[in-house]
């Protein structure tokens, strides 16, 4: 995968000249192919700082690199014990979760990122459910067990100090992708600051796609489902008469 | 080695769900029972999304009952006209099973009864059956000689009478067909092939004999799951292909194996290992619904339903 790598290093316009450093990105591939065979991948996010004047004094320069998936709707539900079992009794649905969030920085989170700057811009984990999620009263309880069970799945990671920083101009992290992807455009965003406040920020999209014989299948299954499921069904019959008949001819 | 599958959209070790298959596949042809009883929570054990697991499932049910079949046609083990007879009671009862179905569905906690039925069925099924073979294997043992099973109940006195030569049977067609029903719905409710209710039913309530019940149970099973895929694929799209033909190399394989193993041993025998079996998937969703999970929330993708 990584010899495919393309290298798109995108330089800014000169509108944004006003900022005084400015992020010049690459990405290892900004397309993921799945496979019939895909384990997950690693994409390597990079880049450098341009600036016209020296390194500005005082703290020093961060970064935050925050992969997203794509958002569906969500229900989470919470269990009660009644009449002896344990049954779900309520539940709260989330409009919009990422399917998988990953945020990468180079120190602690909250030593790098403001909580205004973070409400503004919806970086930390809760940040990203919340702000789109639908407001529910008493709702914290479900989307902090959301984070908790996603988080325990790995499709949520915190990875504070995975971001190497160079001279405070090159900067480069690597976010591993797992097999269980979803299909979708994944929302990459990078954030310079300084004293937690955002500096300048950079989006760009990761394309996951299906392909080859999963991207068939999975068009077959929606666009002709009678035709799909008879193709099931006559899989099955004919393994089913196959072995059988395999079977027989061991036995005589 | 890893494989990714392109409906359920997970990456699962195929030789895991080979594995599942084969051991699956192995107590369907043993039994006759389809195994969906079983594959069904081995599957989501394995990561695969619940509503996926019962659609493909039903699918390699359809594979490995028909392999098995196969085997039991040679044998001349299955009644054929008493299957056409439990397969429209069959047909009738799980179209009304998903209408109910997707009734409790609207009303919430469909999972909850889909458990709930598990448990009351399993175990009443399991326990009745492990009670009545191990009273005729005692029985057996003190006379020396298999105990006659030729009883007239109420049964066999209604209209409508016909001839199951097979069976040996010559009784109205009213009693299989409502059994083909009952079992219809609840294996529509339950996303299974029914097998499980239907082999004790058709022995305890039918007279029929042990040898030929397991072979007409998954003449009946092919028809009701195959409708029920096709159901699942057209309304919903979850049947896997590629889980499918994993679960089905191994599932088929083992249904052969299950069926040599089956025609070896004793039918008394046969039906103690099903109702220990029944029995302890009846426990483990029972300890399951009574004991505190560790997670007291759970994560639906897709909206509240």
């Amino acid at each position: 995968m990584r010899t495919l790598a393309l290298w798109l290093a995108l330089l800014l316009p000169s509108v944004a000249i006003a900022e005084a450093e400015q992020i010049v990105l690459g990405l290892s591939h900004d397309e993921v192919a799945i496979t019939a065979t895909f384990t997950g991948t690693d994409i390597l996010i990079f880049g450098a700082v341009k600036r016209d004047t020296p390194i500005p004094q005082g703290s020093p320069l961060q970064v935050l690199i925050t992969v997203s998936g794509p958002l569906t709707p969500v229900t989470v539900r919470h269990k009660e014990q009644r009449y002896g079992i344990w049954i779900n009794t309520s539940s709260v649905a989330v409009d919009a979760a990422p399917s998988f969030y990953a945020v990468a920085t180079t120190g602690p989170l909250r030593d790098v990122l403001s909580e205004t700057e973070d409400l503004r811009r919806s970086i930390s984990i809760p940040r990203a459910i919340r702000s789109i999620g639908a407001a529910v009263e008493n709702s914290a309880d479900y989307t902090d067990a959301l984070i908790r069970i996603r988080a325990g799945e790995g499709q949520y990671r915190v990875l504070e100090g995975a971001v190497d920083l160079e001279q405070q101009t090159l900067f480069r992290t690597q976010v591993a992708l797992p097999a269980n992807l979803i299909e979708g455009n994944y929302a990459t965003r990078i954030f310079l600051t300084r004293d937690g406040r955002v500096v300048d920020s950079f989006a760009t999209e990761i394309a996951v796609q299906k392909v080859g014989l999963e991207r068939w299948l999975f068009k077959l299954s929606r666009d002709f489902p009678l035709l799909y499921g008879l193709l099931s069904l006559a899989i099955a019959i004919v393994a089913g008469w196959s072995a059988s008949a395999a079977f027989q001819g061991t036995r005589r | 080695m890893q494989i990714y599958l392109p409906i359920a959209e997970v990456s699962v070790n195929a030789f895991l769900i080979l594995g599942l298959g084969g051991l699956v596949g192995v107590l369907s042809g043993m039994f006759g029972v389809g195994g969906g009883f079983l594959i069904t929570p081995l599957l989501f054990l394995a990561g695969i999304p619940p509503a996926v697991a019962v659609a493909t499932s039903a699918n390699q049910i359809v594979a490995s009952s028909f392999s098995a079949l196969l085997a039991h046609l040679r044998r001349k083990t299955v009644d054929i006209p008493m299957g056409g007879v439990l397969l429209i009671g069959g047909l009738a009862g799980s179209w009304m099973g998903v209408y109910l179905f997707n009734y409790l569905k609207s009303q919430g906690q469909v999972d909850l009864l889909v458990k709930l039925c598990y448990v009351f069925f399993l175990g009443i099924v399991g326990g009745l059956m492990l009670i009545e073979s191990l009273r005729a294997l005692w029985r057996q043992r003190k006379s020396g000689k298999p105990a006659p099973r030729t009883k007239h109940n109420w049964v066999h006195n209604l209209p409508f009478k016909m001839k199951f030569r097979v069976s040996g049977l010559y009784i109205s067609v009213i009693p299989p067909i409502m059994v083909g029903l009952l079992v219809g719905i609840l294996a529509a409710i339950m996303g299974v092939g029914g097998g499980f209710i239907m082999v004790p039913a058709m022995i305890y309530l039918l007279g029929m004999p042990t040898k030929v019940v397991i072979g007409t149970s998954l003449f009946q099973i092919i028809f009701v799951t195959g409708f029920t895929t096709l159901l699942h694929a057209v309304t919903s799209n979850t049947v896997d292909i590629l889980l499918a033909v994993l679960l089905i190399l191994g599932g088929v394989t083992g249904a052969q194996i299950g069926t040599r193993i089956g025609a070896r041993m004793k039918a008394e025998q046969l039906r103690i290992l099903l109702a220990l079996l029944v029995l302890a998937v009846c426990l483990q969703l029972a300890v399951g619904l009574l004991l505190r999970p560790s997670e007291l929330f759970s994560v639906d993708a897709g909206g509240a339903g």
